[in-house]
């Protein structure tokens, strides 16, 4: 057998192809974008066909991958665990109406968190909804499960969750690669209104179908836990973990010298947890410890006075369980003196920003720079960053920023006509995502605030996927653009300005209008659309200007170019006190040059810093 | 074979490139290994951290004071990530001059190969030049030679050849 090293993400793509599925959907995220775009590469590799498509949001993807399941083809969808809140709706009602062909909703949770905005536990929704969730500790063992969970699914009638978290999607690991299995089905609906149209009348009657399932999955003997016994050296006490909490756990108790000398388990599906585990762990153990993230799913279950865990605040019950938080709880648990600290408290690393010759930084500038009293609701992207060039002041969910825009304007407009101008800034493919009701809602509710869609003509934080607008589907072939612009004047917008984000004039002399068009008669929700394709997408489209810059005489010092423009070809220069420019990391977008109060930075090829 | 590496860096300077070069030499080796890294926002030029543990490991994890070697990118890191290493860890540092550490200038040295963004594979040369890493550097160029893409193949094994000549 052929094995390769694969990233967690690559090995759940890789499963959901050798798996024979039909349908693959996805809206990218970190820690799950490369799932899809793996399904993408191994398809092309084996030759398999499938649809693979990006979608707007995650709940259009679950709904997608959900119909084709019903005609009983496999299907999958893939997100970050905040893009489960997002495809909640129709998550929880499949659990009731259950599924046809194998289904399986992948979500991947960033304890920690590293790039979320929730360290929140899917295994906590699949439970809410009442749906399987396995939880793998490897990248071998998330493909493995790939196949478990269509089983599942197609024998229970059920979706299935698998729930990496970001050590596993972004670990690697040499994984065994299978041949596709060749799933020859046609598409067949068969229509059931009592089941896939279920009024309430039919409603409880699903349910408790719902519940019978559950009962007969955790009598599964597939399901239950691996068992790692001990020596009896630590007599009737039982480690219990799951995911890579207990991979980690393994390697612990090795360096603690303790492998094989206390019973451990791998809880592999943490909801419904095996009746018969829950019958061994009670009678045949007095104390036990459980080691799971990043919510006490298996601990809740087993709801014991003799169990130790986040209820009893022996395991954190926020951050990351990494190894050294691990030991520390094996070793208040099993009496053991705790670990030496290791050397010193380390320090906060560089902060990211944004790319030299970024569009972006270019229309915060404009924005910071013309409203110095504004209020701007922001959004989810690498914009974000906005925040270190002051011009971000809320960060919530995807699309919150023009919904948040318009609250702040009706919560101050109460107060008098002196309400402070409101701009609110969102990418092009969060405009996609979640934007478009927002706006809608803020025109209809007469709201009087400025939107600035970034478009950088790509998903640039998650790896460059597509945008609606681009005409490309996941796999590279042509699809229908749909205009931004188009859908921002169907959504009653009659405010409209387009706008080269390297312009930071022009932007500004478009603010300034807006802010008035805002504040007049018959004002409204005004528009910018400010493009500017991302530097480090290759197939981003147009060439950008190209205008070299260097660091005058006239330069005081006075580091407003360092602190407020923030842009990382601008250097200090310690010899001679001053601004400098990095040639090597210089992008030639020449945007610095309006960013200077003494004007010192001006164009023209000088010396790298 | 055991070893604990861990990898730090700036989004931007390499280190996923160098995290995969490391975990398929170790593959190649006939090694048991399991790497993590950073994604996401971090990746916009901030302090990032990859690890690599050849062995029979489990986790992707390295905790504090286990690493064996620190390859650092980037001088400033030292005291965001140094308290991974062990004290008799070998830690190398691409710097121009770094008094009290084991310091190579792979920027530069990826420059005089024609690939400034080929620092990562300079500074991985001179540690294989140094014989800290698991294997040693025929292995590693065979791995460079597998997973370049061919237009940056010639400039990416000049950088690392001038890595190892460094280190001699």
């Amino acid at each position: 057998m052929t094995h390769r090293v694969l990233m967690g993400n690559e090995a759940i793509g890789r499963g959901i192809v050798e798996c024979g599925c039909s349908v693959a959907t996805s809206y990218p995220g970190t820690p799950a974008s490369e799932i899809l775009e793996s399904v993408v590469t191994f398809c092309k590799e084996t030759g398999s066909r499938m649809h693979i498509e990006w979608s707007v949001n995650e709940k259009v993807a679950y709904e997608v991958a959900l119909a084709a399941s019903y005609t009983g083809k496999r299907a999958a969808v893939a997100m970050k665990q905040v893009g489960l809140n997002v495809a909640s709706d129709p998550f929880m009602r499949s659990a009731y109406l259950g599924v046809k062909g194998g289904f399986l909703l992948v979500s991947a949770d960033d304890p920690g968190p590293h790039s979320s905005q929730t360290e929140q536990d899917s295994r906590f929704f699949a439970m809410f909804a009442k749906i399987p969730v396995l939880d793998p500790s490897s990248p071998r063992e998330a493909k493995e499960m790939v196949r478990l969970a269509f089983e599942l699914s197609e024998e229970y009638e059920i979706p299935v969750m698998l729930r990496p978290t970001t050590r596993v999607c972004h670990a690697r690991q040499a994984v065994p690669l299978l041949e596709p299995e060749r799933v020859a089905r046609t598409a067949r609906f068969e229509k059931d209104p009592k089941r896939w149209c279920a009024t309430p009348r039919f409603v409880t009657e699903l349910h408790r179908g719902l519940t019978a399932k559950l009962v007969r999955i955790s009598a599964d003997p597939r399901l239950v836990p691996a068992f790692f016994p001990g020596d009896d050296t630590v007599p009737r006490t039982a480690i219990v973990a799951s995911g890579v909490a207990f991979a980690h756990t393994l390697d612990v108790l090795d360096e603690m010298e303790l492998s094989g000398r206390v019973d451990c388990y791998q809880v592999k599906v943490p909801y419904p947890l095996p009746t018969e585990f829950i019958e061994r762990i009670d009678s045949g153990y007095d104390r036990i410890v459980v080691i799971e993230e990043t919510y006490p799913v298996i601990e809740m279950q087993l709801a014991d006075r003799r169990i130790v865990g986040r209820g009893s605040k022996l395991v954190p019950n926020e951050g990351e369980l990494t190894p050294e938080v691990i030991r520390g709880v094996l070793a208040r648990f099993l009496g053991l003196a705790p670990a030496p600290a290791a050397g010193g408290s380390p320090e906060p690393g560089a902060r990211p920003t944004l790319c030299a010759g970024c569009g972006h930084r270019a229309a915060y500038y404009a924005i910071s720079q013309t409203f110095p009293r504004g209020i701007f609701p922001g959004d989810i992207g690498c914009y974000t960053l906005g925040i270190n060039l002051g011009a971000v002041d809320t960060v919530h969910c995807m699309g919150a920023g023009i919904s948040q825009a318009a609250g702040f304007y009706h919560a101050y407009a109460q107060d008098g006509a002196d309400f402070p101008t409101v701009v609110a800034t969102i990418g092009d493919s969060t405009f996609f995502h979640s934007g478009i009701p927002a706006l809608v809602n803020a025109v209809s509710q007469n709201a009087r605030i400025i939107v600035v869609i970034l478009d950088n003509a790509t998903t640039a934080m998650t790896g460059h996927q597509p945008t609606p607008q681009l005409g490309t589907t996941a796999s590279g072939e042509p699809g229908r653009p749909v205009f931004i612009r188009d859908l921002v004047r169907a959504s009653g917008v009659s405010f409209l300005r387009e706008v080269d984000a390297y312009d930071v004039q022009a932007m500004t002399g478009i603010l300034r209008e807006a802010d008035r068009y805002c504040r007049g008669g018959d004002g409204g929700v005004a528009v910018i659309i400010a493009s500017s394709p991302c530097v480090l997408a290759a197939e981003s489209g147009a060439p950008q200007t190209v205008q070299a810059v260097r660091i005058s005489e006239e330069c005081t010092g006075c580091r407003e170019c360092l602190d407020m423009f923030e842009c990382p070809a601008i250097v200090w220069d310690e010899g001679a006190s001053r601004a400098g420019i990095s040639q090597g990391a210089c992008n030639r977008c020449g945007v610095c040059v309006s960013a200077c109060p003494t004007q010192a930075i001006v164009m023209g090829q000088g010396e790298s810093a | 074979m055991r070893q604990r590496i861990i990898i730090s860096g700036r989004g931007g300077q390499g280190v996923l490139t160098l995290t995969r070069v490391l975990a398929e030499a170790a593959m190649a080796a006939g090694h048991e290994v399991i790497t993590t890294e950073t994604h996401g926002m971090a990746q916009r030029g901030g302090a990032v951290l990859s690890t690599i543990k050849v062995g029979p490991f489990h986790g992707p994890l390295i905790a504090p004071g286990e690493a064996e070697v620190g390859l650092f990118l980037h001088a400033d890191n030292l005291p965001v990530h140094g308290h991974y290493l062990r004290p008799a860890a070998a830690a190398i540092v691409n710097a121009v001059n770094l008094a009290g550490h084991d310091f190579v200038d792979a920027d530069r040295l990826a420059a005089l190969a024609g690939e400034s963004r080929a620092a990562n594979l300079a500074l991985l040369g001179y540690a294989a030049g140094k014989g800290v890493l698991f294997a040693g550097a025929d292995l590693f160029e065979q791995t460079i030679r597998k997973t370049t893409p061919a237009k940056y193949l010639e400039r990416n094994l000049a950088a690392f050849r001038a890595g190892i000549e460094a280190a001699r």
